[in-house]
């Protein structure tokens, strides 16, 4: 170690005559450097690389409640992979999973940015009305979706009964029927979602200097214009961050769906979360379940890495 | 400046240190030899409350400290397995009871019988319940099992009798439908609740769980799709676990419904709903009727220490003593596994007898499939939901039946 950095310094660097003492110093402060990354290094290796590693490893293993016991899981190959794959269920998972994170992104983002621009008007009680778009943020995702789901109950729900006193039909099955549930499950996901994307998108809106829109209304721009030229291209790098961590929230959705349906009726609301929790959990095939766990890392990696390319451009 | 430096390397250095020790020493802790410990999912206020006060006594009987752990129902399979790789098994797991089978077929569980306790006095259905491929390694308190609910004041409205066969019930539920009241409640959920609930249906009816696509099966099925085009029977049915059911029969949403005793002590607190309690209706008269054996059995996992699994086996025989069984029968409303302590509890709750008859009959669900009954369930639950929102009940058999044999 102390060879290499006393050799390798000299070479990369042409100075005559290092002193001694120099060189210390240098090793010396690039141990400390070290010093100051190895907790983030340890604990990044012992909390994210060793699950990620072990769950790539458990689904080319037979895993079952035995292992528990003897501590035996042999490789199987691509067995868990085969199983999974030809499981009806997975494919119905999956598109469930796709139209549920497009749809909810689409309502969250869509609704999120009207209010964040309404917002930037100034009226009374917008400070207020503010603060109250926020409380579906603070309630937890289990307690949404046990409210929800009383909610939308379809004969003792408050939605179906406001919709009948406005003549509005009001029998509508909200979460008891396979062609309604995923749609539904998706509105109040998407109420969930609206406050942090709001907040974010608001954050963004107040970044933009102002003169520009003097300038704008100066030359007699429309609002749409406005929006269009001004607002949407300086707002650009905050949607991109808004838009990937909202992906990767909402594809890995659990607890909201388990709250709301069970996954039902008749797994028409089973997305990709839910199946792993299936597998794992209530079946304790927990092969299976790493392997879709490992799809589901395997989509949100993708779009991390769009989120780090996003944020190093802006940091530019 | 560098002395600064040197300095802070240090402790970063003995934090990293700190950091992945800490984590490590969360895998294994050491067990107190002097204390014993109970593993259940009483995290309910009174069902905890309960346990408690059964521990205290059982403690003192014993000589011994025993603890209480509670983890939610859903979580003592997984809390169990983890503890069981970290070599830190509590001394009695209470599995439910059609768990056990599955941590039994792991090697985790001890004979009760080779740790000295005996099935005297207990009921063979029972001591079944509790056994895995002919072995006996659960113990139960008390069991369950589902009957019919009736509000007495509605039936003697309407001027009707309590419904004893299929054609009867259909009959009843469709009278008592009118405005916001539907004639019958029952929970189709998509999980174990609504599988459950199916039981009594299926069996009765001589359908079987190794054999979901038969005729018998989709009968009952088709049984369960009449009430609900006959429209006594809510669609939200298929979004109801047990307790919401029961919300709806103390809301009056329901005249009738089908549950289990430990919605009794909820069922209480409304002092103006007069209910009554009857046997699942059965097919054609003269039938038995078949319910689900439902409950939780305590079990001693295997730590290879015989002497401290030994005196685990002391704490079950004190935990499911018939005194004991009598005390928690009285507070959970559910029936004591021993025939001696059922027939005490008899004379005190005598509302309660058609419950107790209903455990006579009453079928565990993991007696046939053992640990396979999870695909089972997984597959059936599917399976009626499609039925009931749509989809030909046979048809949706097939496919459960397919989708349970190749275990996915």
């Amino acid at each position: 170690m102390s060879t290499t950095t006393a050799s390798a310094a000299p070479a990369t660097r042409p100075a005559p005559a290092t002193p001694v003492k120099k060189r210390d110093t240098r090793r010396r402060r690039r141990l400390s450097q070290w010093g100051f990354i190895a907790p983030a290094v340890v604990f990044m290796l012992l909390f994210f690389g060793y699950p990620l590693v072990r769950n790539v490893v458990m689904s080319f293993q037979d895993f079952s409640p035995s292992t528990f016991f003897d501590g035996k899981s042999p490789f199987n190959g691509t067995d868990n992979w085969s199983k999974v794959f030809h499981d009806d269920l997975f494919g119905k998972a999956l598109w469930h999973t796709i139209v549920f994170t497009i749809g909810s992104l689409i309502g969250q983002f869509g609704i999120g940015l009207a209010l964040a621009v309404f917002f930037t008007k100034r009226f009374p009680l917008n400070g207020f009305l503010r603060s109250l778009i926020l409380l579906p943020w603070l309630v937890p995702m289990v307690v949404s979706g046990i409210v929800w789901r009383r909610i939308l109950d379809q004969d003792t729900g408050v939605l179906n009964s406001f919709l009948d006193t406005l003549g509005l039909g009001g029998h509508t099955p909200w979460l008891t029927s396979p062609g309604m549930a995923l749609f539904s499950v998706i509105m109040v996901n998407i109420w969930i979602g609206i406050p942090f994307n709001m907040v974010i998108l608001y954050g963004g809106l107040q970044e933009i200097p102002k003169e520009l829109y003097e300038a704008a209304s100066l030359d007699g721009a429309s609002a749409w214009r406005t929006f269009r030229s001004i607002t949407l291209p300086l707002l650009k790098p905050v949607i991109t961050v808004v838009l990937v961590l909202g992906f990767m929230s909402t594809v890995k959705i659990l607890d909201l769906i388990l709250a709301l349906t069970d996954g039902g009726p008749a797994d028409s609301t089973q997305t990709l979360g839910t199946l792993t929790y299936q597998n794992s959990f209530v079946q304790l095939d927990f092969g299976a379940g790493a392997v879709v766990g490992n799809i589901l890392i395997l989509i949100s990696a993708v779009f991390a890495v769009f989120y780090l390319r996003a944020n190093r451009s802006e940091g530019k | 400046m560098t002395a600064a430096r040197r300095r802070a390397v240090i402790p970063l250095t003995v934090v990293s240190v700190l950091v992945a020790s800490a984590a490590l020493a969360g895998c294994g802790s050491q067990r107190d030899d002097d204390v014993y410990t109970v593993l259940n999912s009483s995290t309910d206020d009174s069902y905890h409350g309960w346990d408690a006060a059964t521990l205290k006594r059982c403690s003192a009987r014993l000589g011994i400290t025993i603890e209480q752990q509670s983890v939610p129902a859903s979580q003592v399979m997984t809390k169990s397995l983890r503890m069981a790789s970290s070599k830190s098994l509590p001394d009695v797991i209470q599995f439910d009871a059609s768990e056990m089978p599955t941590f039994a077929e792991a090697g985790g569980l001890v004979d009760l019988k080779s740790l000295g306790l005996s099935t005297q006095d207990i009921p063979k259905g029972i001591v079944d319940f509790g056994s895995y491929k002919g072995t006996y390694y659960g113990a139960a308190r008390t069991v369950n099992t589902l009957a019919l609910f009736y509000n007495k004041d509605v039936l003697k409205k309407a001027g009707l009798a309590v419904p004893t066969t299929w054609a009867e019930m259909q009959e009843t539920a469709k009278k008592l439908t009118r405005g916001k009241q539907y004639g019958i409640a029952l929970s189709a959920g998509g999980a174990e609740d609504g599988v459950f609930q199916f039981t009594p249906f299926m069996w009765s009816n001589g359908g079987d769980e190794t054999d979901l696509d038969s005729k018998q099966v989709a009968d009952a099925l088709d049984y369960w799709k009449g009430l609900l085009k006959d429209g006594s029977l809510s669609k939200s049915t298929v979004n109801w676990t047990q307790a919401d059911v029961n919300d709806q029969f103390m809301a009056g949403n329901a005249a009738m419904m089908i549950n289990g005793p430990w919605q009794v002590e909820t069922l209480n607190t409304k002092k103006s709903l007069h209910w009554g309690i009857a046997q699942i209706p059965v097919p054609r008269a003269g039938d038995d009727s078949v319910g689900p054996l439902g409950g939780a059995v305590l079990t001693v996992p295997r730590t290879d220490d015989t002497a401290r699994e030994k005196t685990a086996a002391k704490i079950i025989g004190c935990m499911s003593s018939e005194k004991e069984q009598i005390t928690y029968a009285r507070n959970s409303w559910m029936v004591p596994a021993n025939e001696k302590a059922a027939a005490v509890w008899r004379k005190e709750v005598p509302e309660l007898d058609a419950l107790a008859d209903q455990v006579a009959t009453a079928r565990s669900r993991t007696a046939k499939v053992g640990a396979g009954w999870s695909s089972v369930s997984l597959a059936l639950q599917s399976a009626f939901q499609s039925a009931l929102t749509g989809q030909n009940s046979a048809d949706a058999l097939k496919k459960a039946q397919a989708r349970a044999t190749s275990g996915n």
